[in-house]
């Protein structure tokens, strides 16, 4: 059990950070998103089935479709890479 | 320096805790409550999942207060992205690039099409079985509320979900949660205590009020949650 929880806990440090570092913003929701369900699965593992269901119910479903709404609404919503990217880092 | 100032002042709060956790007694609990709960709950409120019987009826003030807590969040929510006659821009603000005002694609459409029932008969499942099984009213709300907001979204200009018809659900669910709690207060003598027949142990008819109460939290939470994506969402649209 504590190399699986190891394991989730190297998932959700590793798709934080790639929430900083991503230049994609749709990739970056995306990451933070994954930190949610990895934090889902420890809940689960410590037999709190209620608390696993609310964080992934809200952690990973609700919160990334309010920032995708949040990137829709900015502007950041491009799909495409390089092109787009530069022109999406002068807003910031 | 006002970087400084915070790390002395996370290192102090660290500090802190350590010290804090260094005094307790680890392994054996000081909770009470919570073993004279888990003595309990079974016979006084009949509901097989003992955290909802905690948050309905036990703390069921403190679920009032969630509940409240969350209709302020989107009343505020949708007083300042909405547009009415109150906020009208002036001209001058600069519009973000507008995107997408079209429907989404194929794929997106015809998933979400695909998954709506499903989540829907999810979230209901999650609701009406929450003195059962994990969840209740506040996750399968939520799941209610993407389900809507996502047909919304991939579909802006077909109007699938009646603003009108969100608020009445909102407003109705409240009511119905603050009327049982009052009922329970003038029939029983403390505010949503847990009435009627407790029925069979950890059948779907059991526990007395406890899956009206969820069922209005679920409704309530999923019609709050869905009124504020649209709020978040319509307001690109309409302009």
């Amino acid at each position: 059990m504590i190399w699986i929880v190891a394991l989730v806990v190297f998932i959700m440090l590793a798709a934080a950070i790639a929430v900083l570092v991503l230049e994609n913003m749709i990739a970056a929701v995306v990451a933070a998103s994954v930190v949610s369900l990895a934090l889902t699965v420890i809940f689960a593992l410590l037999k709190a089935p209620d608390v696993a269901m609310t964080e992934a119910a809200i952690g990973a479903g609700l919160s990334s479709l309010i920032l995708a709404i949040g990137l829709k609404r900015l502007g950041y919503w491009k799909t495409t890479d390089k092109s787009n990217v530069s022109s999406g880092d002068n807003h910031d | 320096m006002t970087k400084y100032a915070s790390l002395l002042f996370i290192s102090g709060l660290a500090f802190f805790l350590m010290v804090i956790t260094g005094f307790l007694p680890i392994g054996n609990s000081p909770m009470l409550v919570g073993n004279a709960i888990l003595d309990s709950a079974k016979d006084q409120v009949g509901a097989a999942n003992v955290v909802t019987s905690v948050v309905l009826a036990y703390r069921g003030l403190d679920t009032l207060g969630e509940l409240s807590i969350l209709f302020a969040a989107a009343s505020v929510v949708g007083l300042v992205l909405t547009k009415s006659s109150f906020n009208k821009s002036p001209k001058e603000i600069e519009k973000p690039a507008r995107i997408e005002s079209e429907d989404s694609g194929f794929v997106a459409i015809n998933a979400i099409d695909l998954i709506f029932p499903l989540l829907l008969v999810v979230g209901m499942y999650i609701i009406t079985h929450g003195h059962l099984t994990p969840g209740g009213g506040f996750q399968g709300g939520v799941i209610l509320a993407i389900a809507f907001s996502m047909r919304n979204i991939v579909r802006p200009k077909q109007k699938s979900v009646d603003h009108g018809v969100v608020t009445f659900i909102e407003a109705f669910a409240g009511l119905s949660f603050i009327v049982i709690g009052l009922v329970a207060l003038f029939s029983q003598g403390n505010f949503l205590q847990p009435m009627l027949d407790q029925g069979q142990f950890g059948s779907l008819w059991s526990a007395g009020t406890i899956p009206l109460l969820y069922l209005a939290v679920g409704l309530k939470v999923g019609a709050e949650l869905a009124g504020l994506i649209l709020a978040l969402n319509t307001d690109e649209v309409n302009d």
